[in-house]
């Protein structure tokens, strides 16, 4: 699985979901491997940043030893590297919409924080280990790729 | 704007329109229906430019191309008429330029001399470049539309050759050449339909709860989009180890099909997970902006009952202190099995809707597929949920049951009605066998028989449908 799930799984015990202690979850033991892509997915980046939970993923970045993230959170403009972003505007006013602005993204060049960035998030991925409940210490295992969150019959 | 004929395909019909009005709404064009007919494959649409004409009909599935529209009309000599009023200012364009000329019959057909004829008499507008059946620079065409066993057609159209469809994704991505599937696959066709009604595309982020071997997550990264998916039974996800086809090596998993098409950079993984309990993050109030919703769209074939058994965790009945104890004590063995129980098909669909809304971002989309028989005495009931507005509900018909594709937009919170009834809490079929609380399962066993057509295997052992650990062996081994 790749890190960037993680943003978005907390416990699957219900009650402790309103907990903020459930998220995020806190990988232990894990054994990662980078799978390289062969391009940043730049749009996709540029859609999900504000989705994301930066302080929760630099705890999760820290936890598993990878380089620490900044401490605030690029912006848009952050991920596109300066000089090939000029044109946007003009083909914002073209009346093909997204078609044509998909085009022009597709020229965008990302830039170093989008690389780091699609690294972590996008290239990533947790093998084997286990993620850890911060509020009610119950272990979720990783195996695989894939990670179990069946709960057993009294947690339910 | 322009006048463009689409020349869709006469399968799945209800579907067509809906998924025109998807990828236009996905490229961000407006599109004007001028003449649609579920009995046509000719569909006359206004769109802005070839451009937008183009972006919208190349990731069609139910069509196979889109023209400029240069006339029409119910006879030859009509449309020649219409051809002079609408384009002649166009034809000069093309005068020189190598050309094609083609004549596309529906439900009719000429022999080589009558379309030599017919072409012929075009000849007015004056192309005297190279004919090309190769590559050429502009492809031009005639529509013949037939009634069934006519001898003349009663329709004619010409149009200029502006943009093919993506139907070919329908033979790519053939569960026949599939390395990874299971018997509740979902159709190729079907899949990647869905993820463009859900507007599936780059930049955008998707999930299937339910996602058995994968293939709409496939479906949705064919189409640009970053995927990922659950399922309660983790085999499905892992796969079986072993290769599904002769002469294939290597293990057979969701990540595997994923592989097959390339698309691994999009697919972030999968993880084993029951619906009701899920470990993805809800908002929890509707009008929590700071944890709002992250998924563009969500797309599913939830489980009937049938074959793969709509289960739930949890113990049919409710633990005493003791059994508590075991569980408690078991929990953390290699060997142990989370039970599972039954669970009524009504309340996971409306389960869905709300996981929908806790989940999507604003105008997100919901796209699933729901069963129904086709008995008078059993009253048709779609799913609502007061923050989801339904877009579209396309109908796959067969005989005795059918099957919808329903799909939602999350409502943005100044888009819900403010004094929305809170969802009803409602009563669900009560029981613990699985037909007591499944009303399409029941009526499946009282025999629709088309049903397992769509199924690669003969009707499920009792032993299949009693096993509640979720482990049925139905995924595909060698
Ligand atoms: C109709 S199949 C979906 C098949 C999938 N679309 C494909 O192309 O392979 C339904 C799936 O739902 C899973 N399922 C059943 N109950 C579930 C639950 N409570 N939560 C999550 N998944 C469940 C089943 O294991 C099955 O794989
Ligand atoms: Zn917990």
């Amino acid at each position: 699985m790749k890190l960037l799930t993680l943003n978005f799984l907390t416990c699957a015990i219900k009650t402790c979901k309103t907990s903020p202690a459930s998220f995020p979850l806190h990988p232990r033991d894990c054994e990662l491997e980078v799978v390289e892509s062969e391009s940043v997915n730049l749009p996709f980046l540029k859609n999900i940043l504000p989705r994301l939970m930066w302080d929760e993923l630099r705890v999760i970045a820290d936890e598993l030893g990878l380089p620490a993230l900044p401490s605030t959170p690029p912006t848009r403009d952050d991920l596109v590297e300066p000089s090939s972003s000029s044109t946007t505007t003009i083909s914002h006013a073209q009346n093909a919409g997204n078609a044509a602005e998909g085009q022009q993204q597709a020229e965008e060049k990302p830039s170093q924080t989008a690389r780091d960035l699609h690294r972590v998030l996008l290239e990533t991925c947790i093998k084997e280990g286990k993620l850890v409940c911060g509020n009610c210490g119950h272990e979720y295992k990783v195996m695989e790729g894939v990670a179990n969150f069946l709960l057993p019959g009294h947690l339910v | 704007m322009p006048e463009y004929l689409v020349r869709l395909v006469q399968v799945h019909e209800s579907f067509r329109k809906a998924e025109l009005q998807a990828l236009a709404d996905v490229a961000g064009v407006g599109i004007e229906f001028v003449k649609y007919n579920q009995d046509s494959p000719f569909c006359i649409v206004r769109l802005p430019s070839d451009s937008a004409a183009e972006a919208v009909i190349s990731r069609s599935l139910l069509s196979q191309g889109i023209y400029e529209l240069w006339g029409q009309g119910p006879t030859y000599e009509a449309l020649h008429t219409s051809i002079q009023e609408l384009s002649s200012s166009k034809w000069l364009k093309y005068e020189s330029t190598p050309f094609r000329f083609t004549l596309d019959g529906f439900r009719g057909t000429r022999t080589q001399t009558e379309q030599q004829a017919i072409i012929e008499s075009f000849s007015y507008l004056g192309f005297n470049g190279p004919i090309r059946m190769r590559d050429p620079d502009v492809s031009f065409r005639v529509f013949e539309d037939y009634e069934d066993k006519a001898l003349e057609p009663k329709h004619l159209y010409l149009g200029r050759f502006v943009a093919a469809s993506g139907r070919d994704a329908k033979t790519a991505f053939d569960l026949k050449k599939r390395h990874y599937i299971s018997t509740t696959s979902m159709d190729a066709e079907l899949a990647l339909l869905t993820a463009n009604i859900a507007l599936a595309a780059t930049g955008k982020l998707f999930y299937d709860p339910f996602m058995g071997t994968g293939g709409f997550p496939v479906a949705c990264a064919h189409f640009g989009a970053v995927v990922f998916g659950s399922d309660i039974d983790g085999r499905s996800i892992r796969g079986t180890g072993g290769s599904a086809r002769k002469g294939q090596v290597g293990k057979k998993d969701v990540g595997g099909n994923f592989k097959q098409y390339d698309l691994e950079s999009r697919y972030l993984g999968g993880f084993v997970s029951d619906l009701t309990n899920t470990p993805l993050r809800l908002l929890q109030h509707s009008n929590d902006s700071t944890n709002g919703g992250y998924l563009d769209g969500i797309v599913c074939d939830p489980p009937y009952g049938i074959r793969e058994g709509l289960k739930v965790l949890g113990p049919r009945e409710k633990l005493n202190v003791t059994e508590r104890a075991t569980h408690l004590d078991r929990f953390k063995e290699p060997t142990y099995i989370p039970p599972k129980r039954p669970y009524s098909f009504t309340a996971i669909l409306d389960d869905i809707l709300a996981f929908a809304v806790a989940t999507l971002v604003e105008n997100g989309r919901l796209s699933m597929w729901m069963p129904t028989a086709n008995d008078e005495d059993v009253e048709l009931v779609i799913p609502t949920h007061p923050c989801l507005e339904i877009v579209s509900i396309c109908v796959q018909p067969f005989n005795k049951w059918s099957r919808r594709l329903l799909t939602y937009r999350r409502l943005p919170e100044s888009e819900v009605s403010p004094n929305a009834p809170e969802m009803a809490k409602k009563e669900y079929e009560k029981g613990v066998k699985a037909d007591e609380l499944n009303d399409f399962r029941r009526k499946y066993f009282e025999g629709f028989k088309e049903f397992e057509r769509l199924r690669q295997e003969p009707t499920p052992s009792e032993e299949d449908m009693m096993d509640s650990k979720g482990i049925s062996g139905k995924w595909r081994k060698a």
